[in-house]
């Protein structure tokens, strides 16, 4: 499959392996429809794209983040639909791929069973839920920096359980007041339901407007505060 | 299957290597499980399991079993992972306590502890009518778990559910006096048994033992509970459910310094912002560094815990 996977994103392109992406996952995947992957590639310098897809995954590619004024940090929740390489790349200014790795042992239908808001049936009530925070990033005070997580409730399904078609959230767009973009993810349905993602922006905004949307058009739209105390930008 | 995609499959196989452990369970199986009777009180053994995490290479040999010999037959205090692990444990039994088993406990629902049950005729197998309520929703899933890494140690293990039909209280069998107590918090139902005889004290998983507690269907505010009764319950020796036997008395306020601990240390890390992988992360204090599994338990517990502590403590936008 890798050769399949880097005909089809890296086309063409320098593909290295490289220990300053770093890629923490959990040695055991728990629970294979919630399963944390935290890239950190802050150690290159100028990333312009950052993947994180599962080689053997039914839908390998979770996402797809523009750090576009923001730090190349991206932490979220897959599927595992069963034991595959789950890897992180990022895409640096000079155009080459930085590729980091490691095999996980899952059990099956991480991407093929029911969601659990589809089995408790109580889906709909809670569709877009918006929760977030903001916290100062980093302890190097010349160089500000923001943590922002923010939750979302959607069932994230993937179209292959029998009778439920594909549903998913498609984008999410981080901006500062003046509307400026400062992240932008294109997201897949194996991204784990009810997804949580934690991004890291450059700088200190009075606040930070989260716009999300999904397979079907719906918008879900939310303001994160600033973290206390407020610093000045 | 298109041939394409048969042989990126294949070509799959030769991926380079990414780190962990890839390990072929080849077609020459031939594992037999060889527990051990360590002798605890008067007609009382105790069965060490593996400190590890269930995996091939132990079988999913991991949780500790008890035998009690009685008058009517010997009494065996969970039954394993598989059929040919509670056929080990009832030949083991036989030979030790001299009667054969005509009585099983399964303390709770987990496949270590209960899936062995099926080399028991089901009439002799006991358990709180909560764990036969997980049981029946749960077994048929930690079937399947248990098959895909544990393979041929699983071997004609059906599924058998324990008659729900444990009561809290003083009993007697075959002369030997016991309480089982209905307590709970590791799981829905979790049944410990204090032989009055010995003051040993059975306590399943509710107590581990220089082994980091596991949590998948942990209420902790419940275990918390359940650990007070147990602490409160006079006794001369503990048999934990994982770890090995306590005279000293240390293994109950062990467990519960853990779950404080992973309460405490998890609510702090979703409210300082940190992923789930970063928490799973966290340094261990000191003081756990002789508890076996013990980031692989964290790691687990940031599964099981994180996302509810998320929609608690981050402000709704």
């Amino acid at each position: 499959m890798w050769t399949y996977h880097a005909a089809r994103l890296f086309a063409g392109a320098e593909v290295r392996f490289d220990p300053l992406v770093r890629l923490e996952i959990p040695m055991i995947a728990e629970n294979q429809r919630v399963f944390p992957v935290t890239l950190d590639a802050r150690a290159l310098a100028d990333v312009r794209r950052i993947l994180i897809f599962a080689d053997l995954n039914p839908i390998p590619l979770a996402l797809d983040y523009a750090p576009l004024r923001a730090q190349a940090f991206l932490a979220t929740r897959i599927k595992l639909d069963q034991r595959t390489p789950v890897r992180a790349a990022a895409l640096t200014g000079d155009g080459t791929w930085h590729l980091a790795g490691q095999w996980i042992d899952a059990a099956g239908g991480g991407c093929s069973a029911p969601p659990v808001s589809r089995v408790k049936g109580d889906w709909a009530q809670h569709l877009g839920e918006m929760r977030g925070r903001a916290w100062p990033e980093g302890e190097d005070p010349r160089r500000s920096a923001t943590r922002l997580r923010v939750t979302l409730r959607h069932p994230m399904d993937t179209g292959l359980v029998e009778n439920i078609p594909a549903y998913n959230l498609e984008s999410l767009v981080v901006r500062a007041p003046d509307g400026a973009e400062l992240a932008r993810l294109a997201i897949a349905g194996s991204v784990a339901e009810d997804p949580a993602f934690t991004l890291v922006v450059e700088g200190r905004d009075a606040s930070y407007t989260v716009k999300a949307r999904d397979t079907s058009g719906l918008e879900f739209e939310g303001t994160i505060p600033a973290p206390h105390p407020v610093t000045a930008r | 299957m298109s041939l394409a995609r048969r042989s990126l499959l294949r070509a799959s196989l030769a991926l380079p290597f990414l780190g962990g452990a890839i390990t072929t369970q080849a077609e020459d199986f031939a594992g037999t499980y060889a527990p051990e009777a360590q002798a605890v009180a008067d007609g009382i053994w105790m069965v060490r399991g593996a400190d590890a995490p269930i995996e091939f290479a132990n079988g999913g040999a991991i949780a500790n079993s008890a035998f009690l010999a009685t008058n009517a037959g010997t009494v065996l205090f969970d039954p394993g992972v598989s059929r040919a692990h509670g056929q080990a444990l009832g030949a083991l039994a036989a030979k030790v306590a001299g009667m054969p088993v005509t009585r099983v406990y399964v303390s709770h629902l987990h496949p270590d502890h209960a899936m062995g049950a099926a080399a028991f005729a089901p009439a002799i197998v006991h358990a709180l009518p909560a764990t036969r309520e997980d049981l029946l929703r749960d077994a048929p899933g930690f079937s399947d778990a248990m098959y895909r890494l544990l393979a041929d140690w699983m071997k004609g293990t059906q599924l058998a559910l324990p008659q729900g039909d444990v009561a809290a209280g003083e009993t007697s069998f075959g002369g030997r006096k016991f309480r089982l107590m209905a307590l709970e918090g590791h799981s829905h139902g979790d049944l410990a048994l204090l032989d009055h005889a010995t003051g040993t004290l059975l306590a399943g998983d509710l107590v581990f033992h220089d082994r980091a507690p596991s949590t998948p269907h942990a209420d902790l505010a419940r275990w918390r509970a359940a650990l007070t009764t147990l602490a409160a319950t006079p006794h001369a020796r503990l048999v934990p459910g994982h770890g090995p036997l306590d005279t000293q008395g240390a293994a109950i306020a062990q467990t519960r310094d853990w779950l404080d601990w992973l309460e405490a240390s998890l609510t702090r890390a979703v409210d300082m912002g940190l992923t789930m992988s970063e928490a799973g992360a966290l340094a261990i204090p000191p003081r756990f560094a002789a508890m076996k599994a013990a980031r692989y338990e964290l790691q687990r517990s940031v599964a099981h815990f994180y996302p509810a502590l998320e929609e608690r403590l981050l402000p709704a936008l």
